[in-house]
C-alpha cells in the first residue's frame, strides 16, 4: 500500500491536512460569529482523500473541488483567504460575493473549474476540459470528486460514460462518507462497493482507504499518470466518513453512535502522525514548525477577509454577460501542430470501421483514431492486436498489450 | 480519403448562389470551422451521418474524428463537456438531434453553462443549436419551441433566424460570440426557403431586428416560420388597404426594444404572432415592454396570435388548428387595425 515518497512529500502531505483542518476550524469560529453569511459545510474527517488526491495532480493538471474539497484548493494552490472571503461574501473574494463555499475558480493560473450545487454535473465539464485538454496537445489530466450521494444522478452516468468512450484523460474519486445528508448509501445505491460501477462503463477502478493519505496519493498518482497515458478515465472509491453533518446546521443524529465511534478512532491526521513518528518523518520540533506556520498564516488570512468589505449593491447587475475582448481574450493554447486537426491532414473517410467485420464502404480500412497527444494509438493498436497472443502473454513487461492481447484472446475463445 | 458527394473539397464551402436554409447553416459550420481551428462540433450522429439533417454532411470528411465528435445519447453529458472544452478556448457547436430534447440539459444549460460568466468570470463560448418548430407532423416530442425556457435565463443569448441570410450569418456570429448562444433552426425551414447569401465571410450582428416590410397601420412582430406566415398576412392585408409592418426579431434574447420600440411609435398598434403556445410566450413579455415604455403611443391593445397552450399535436388536422396559419395572422391583424 504504502509508496515510497520523499520526505518533503511526505510532510507536505501532512502539512496541507493540517491547513486543510485548520482552515475549516477557522471557519467554524466565523461563522459561529456569524462572519459567515450562508451555509457552511466540513470535510472533518475526509481530508486525507482532498489533499492525497490533488497532490497527484501537476501544475498543469485542471480539477473541480465539490463541497468537501477546500483541501484540494489549498494543495492546487488558493490562498485561505479566499476560501474565507468566499464564504463571508467579502468583495474581495473569487467570485466578488456572487457565490459562496467552494464555488469559485480560476481558468487562466489554477486551473480549477467552479462547482454548482447540483451534484454530478462537474463530470461531463471535466470529461469536456479532458477532451479539451487532449485536442490542444496539453497532455493534462482532469480530476473532479463527487459523493456517495451524487453517484445517483443521470450525469454522474452520462459523464462517466461519455468519458469511457472518448478515452478522456479524467480521474474521477468517489468520496463514500457513507452519508447522502441524512441517507445513508445503502439507500442510495445498491451495491457493496460504488466502485463497481466502473465495471459498467468498461473502465479501471480503484478502492482506496480514504483516510490514509499515502495510499490515496499513490493510488491517484498511478490514476493520474495511467490517464495521461491514454488509458482513458478511472474511478477511485475512496471510503471514509462524514464526522459532522451535511452543513453546521445539521447536528446528524441519524448516525448510530458505534458508526461514529469507530471512525473517530481512525482519524487521518492522528493516523499519518503516528506513521511519519514511526517513520522518523516528523519529530515534536517540525510538527510545532508546522503548527506555527499555520497558526501565523490563518491569522494573517482571516485579518484580511475580515477586512475586505462586502460588494458594492450595483455589482448585482455586472457581467451577466462578456463583453468581448475588452472582457476576455478567449485563445486556445495550441501545444502541437495546428496543421494536424485542420485540412488536408484532417481530413477522413467519413465511415465506421467495425472491429471484426471490416471497413466500411469506401473506407481505406483505418479505425477511428482516439488520440492522446502525439501517439498514434490506431496503427499501434493495430499492430498489437495482430500479434498472436499466446507469445505475448509469455512476454514480461509491456503491461497494457499483455491486457489487450489477453482479452482478445479470449474474445476469440469464446466465438 | 473517400469522396463525400464532393463534401470534403473547400468548393462546398462558397457560397454566393441560391441556398436553402439548410445548407445556409451547414456552410456556416464548415466556414467556421476552416477559420478556426478551436471550433469543433459534437452531437448525436453529426458526424459519418452527417447529422438526422444533414446539417453537418461533409464535416467529418473534411475535419477529422477529433473535431467532428459522434457521442452517445446523453445530451447532458453532451453541453456539459462542450462546456468544458468552452474553458480551455475551444469553441464548440454541440447539435441536439432535435431541439425538444435539449431539455434533458436544462440544468447544465440553465445552472452551469449560463452562470458562469456571472458568478465566477468563466465565459463559455459555445453554440447549442438544433432544428426546432413543428408543421411537419413530427408529434409532441419532435417539435417543440423550447425557446422561452431559455430567454428566462440571463447569462444566455437566444436566436431564432428565419432567412438563409440571417441564419448562416447568425450562426457564425454565434460561434464568434464568447457568451453561450443558443441557435434554432426551424425545421419547416430547412429545405422549403431558399434565400441568396454571398460568397465570402459575413455575419449578422445579435441582439437586431429586422424591419421586413415596412407598413404604416400595424406593426406585426414574428420570427422564425412565423415570420414568413406574417409577410403572407400582409400581403392579403395590403389588398384591404393595410399596411402592416413586419418585423423579424431574429433574436429573442437579448430583445431589440429599440427597432420594436421605434415600429410601434409609428404604427400605434402592435400584434405579436408566434409559433410558440401563448402563455409564457414573448409577446407577454413584449406586451409588457410595450406597456411600460409605449404606452401613450398605443391606440389598441397589444395582441398575440400564437399557438394553443397544448402540446403539439399529431394529427395534421390536430396541428394545423394547434399552429398559427396566415388567416389567423390576418384575422387578428384586421380586428386590430379596426382601432
Amino acid at each position: 500500500m504504502k509508496k515510497e515518497l520523499t520526505r518533503q512529500q511526505y510532510v507536505d502531505l501532512y502539512y496541507y491536512m493540517r491547513l486543510n483542518r485548520a482552515v475549516e476550524d477557522t471557519m467554524v469560529k466565523l461563522f459561529r460569529q456569524n462572519k459567515i453569511v450562508g451555509g457552511l459545510y466540513s470535510s472533518l474527517g475526509q481530508e486525507a482523500i482532498s489533499v492525497g488526491s490533488a497532490y497527484a495532480l501537476e501544475k498543469k493538471d485542471w480539477l473541480a473541488p465539490m463541497i468537501r474539497n477546500i483541501g484540494a484548493l489549498l494543495v492546487k494552490g488558493v490562498p485561505p483567504r479566499d476560501i474565507f472571503m468566499q464564504h463571508m461574501a467579502k468583495y474581495d473574494s473569487p467570485t466578488k460575493g456572487k457565490d459562496g463555499t467552494s464555488h469559485f475558480g480560476d481558468l487562466d493560473n489554477l486551473h480549477i473549474v467552479s462547482p454548482i450545487s447540483m451534484l454530478g454535473d462537474l463530470i461531463p465539464v471535466m470529461t469536456g476540459v479532458a477532451m479539451a485538454g487532449r485536442y490542444l496537445g496539453q497532455k493534462i489530466v482532469a480530476m473532479t470528486w463527487i459523493g456517495d450521494g451524487g453517484s445517483s444522478t443521470g450525469v454522474f452516468h452520462e459523464g462517466l460514460n461519455f468519458a469511457a468512450t472518448q478515452k478522456a484523460p479524467f480521474v474521477l474519486i468517489l468520496e463514500n462518507n457513507l452519508w447522502a445528508y441524512s441517507t445513508p448509501v445503502r439507500k442510495q445505491v445498491p451495491v457493496e462497493n460504488l466502485a463497481d460501477r466502473a465495471k459498467a462503463y468498461g473502465i479501471d477502478s480503484y478502492i482506496v482507504d480514504g483516510n490514509d493519505v499515502v495510499a490515496m496519493y499513490s493510488a491517484a498518482k498511478e490514476a493520474v499518470e495511467r490517464a495521461r497515458a491514454g488509458e482513458g478515465p478511472i474511478l477511485i472509491e475512496a471510503k471514509t466518513f462524514r464526522r459532522l453533518g451535511h452543513a453546521q446546521h445539521d447536528p446528524a443524529e441519524y448516525v448510530p453512535k458505534e458508526m461514529r465511534t469507530y471512525w473517530e478512532a481512525r482519524d487521518p491526521i492522528t493516523l499519518y502522525e503516528k506513521y511519519l513518528t514511526s517513520e522518523k518523518l516528523l519529530d515534536a520540533k517540525s510538527k510545532k514548525e508546522i503548527e506555527d506556520k499555520i497558526e501565523a498564516l490563518l491569522a494573517k488570512e482571516r485579518e484580511f477577509a475580515e477586512n475586505s468589505p462586502m460588494p458594492p449593491a450595483e455589482l448585482a447587475e455586472e457581467s451577466v454577460y462578456c463583453t468581448g475582448d475588452d472582457c476576455h481574450k478567449i485563445r486556445a493554447k495550441w501545444e502541437r501542430p495546428v496543421a494536424e486537426v485542420t485540412p488536408p491532414k484532417s481530413s477522413v473517410a467519413a465511415v465506421w470501421t467495425v472491429p471484426g467485420f471490416g471497413s466500411g464502404k469506401g473506407s481505406g480500412g483505418a479505425n477511428a483514431p482516439i488520440h492522446f497527444g502525439d501517439a498514434p494509438a490506431a496503427t499501434e493498436k493495430s499492430v498489437s492486436e495482430r500479434k498472436p497472443p499466446a507469445k505475448i502473454a509469455t512476454k514480461t513487461g509491456a503491461k497494457k498489450p499483455l491486457k489487450a492481447a489477453a482479452a482478445s484472446a479470449s474474445r476469440k475463445a469464446r466465438r | 480519403m473517400a469522396k463525400m458527394n464532393g463534401a470534403g473539397t473547400k468548393e462546398a464551402a462558397a457560397g454566393g448562389a441560391q441556398v436553402t436554409f439548410l445548407e445556409a447553416i451547414r456552410q456556416a459550420m464548415f466556414e467556421e470551422m476552416e477559420r478556426d481551428p478551436a471550433v469543433v462540433l459534437l452531437g448525436e450522429d453529426v458526424g459519418v451521418y452527417g447529422g438526422a439533417f444533414k446539417t453537418s454532411e461533409g464535416l467529418l470528411a473534411r475535419f477529422g474524428w477529433e473535431r467532428v465528435m459522434d457521442t452517445p445519447i446523453s445530451e447532458s453529458a453532451i453541453i456539459g463537456a462542450a462546456c468544458g472544452m468552452s474553458y480551455l478556448g475551444l469553441r464548440p457547436i454541440v447539435e441536439m438531434q432535435f431541439i425538444d430534447f435539449i431539455v434533458c440539459a436544462f440544468n447544465q444549460i440553465t445552472n452551469f453553462v449560463a452562470k458562469g460568466h456571472y458568478l465566477w468570470n468563466a465565459p463559455a463560448p459555445m453554440v447549442i443549436r438544433g432544428p426546432s418548430g413543428g408543421g411537419v407532423h413530427g408529434g409532441p416530442f419532435h417539435s417543440a419551441n423550447p425557446e422561452m425556457y431559455f430567454v428566462h435565463t440571463p447569462g444566455l443569448k437566444v436566436i431564432y433566424p428565419s432567412t438563409p441570410y440571417d441564419a448562416k450569418g447568425l450562426l457564425k456570429a454565434a460561434v464568434r460570440d464568447n457568451n453561450p448562444v443558443l441557435f434554432f433552426e426551424h425545421k419547416f425551414l430547412y429545405r422549403r426557403i431558399k434565400g441568396e447569401i454571398p460568397a465570402g465571410d459575413y455575419t449578422v450582428p445579435i441582439g437586431k431586428a429586422m424591419v421586413r416590410r415596412e407598413g404604416r397601420h400595424l406593426t406585426i412582430l414574428s420570427y422564425a416560420a412565423m415570420m414568413h406566415t406574417s409577410l403572407e398576412a400582409a400581403e392579403a392585408l395590403a389588398q384591404e388597404g393595410i399596411e402592416a409592418e413586419v418585423i423579424d426579431l431574429r433574436t429573442l434574447l437579448p430583445l431589440d426594444e429599440e427597432t420594436i420600440l421605434q415600429s410601434v411609435k409609428k404604427t400605434n398598434k402592435c400584434l405579436v404572432v408566434h409559433e410558440d403556445t401563448k402563455t409564457g410566450g414573448i409577446a407577454g413579455e413584449i406586451a409588457a415592454i410595450l406597456c411600460e415604455k409605449a404606452f401613450d403611443d398605443l391606440d389598441g391593445p397589444v395582441m398575440r396570435v400564437t399557438s394553443l397552450d397544448t402540446p403539439v399535436p399529431y394529427a395534421p388536422t390536430l396541428e394545423d388548428h394547434f399552429l398559427p396559419n396566415a388567416k389567423k395572422v390576418f384575422t387578428a391583424a384586421k380586428e386590430l387595425a379596426r382601432y
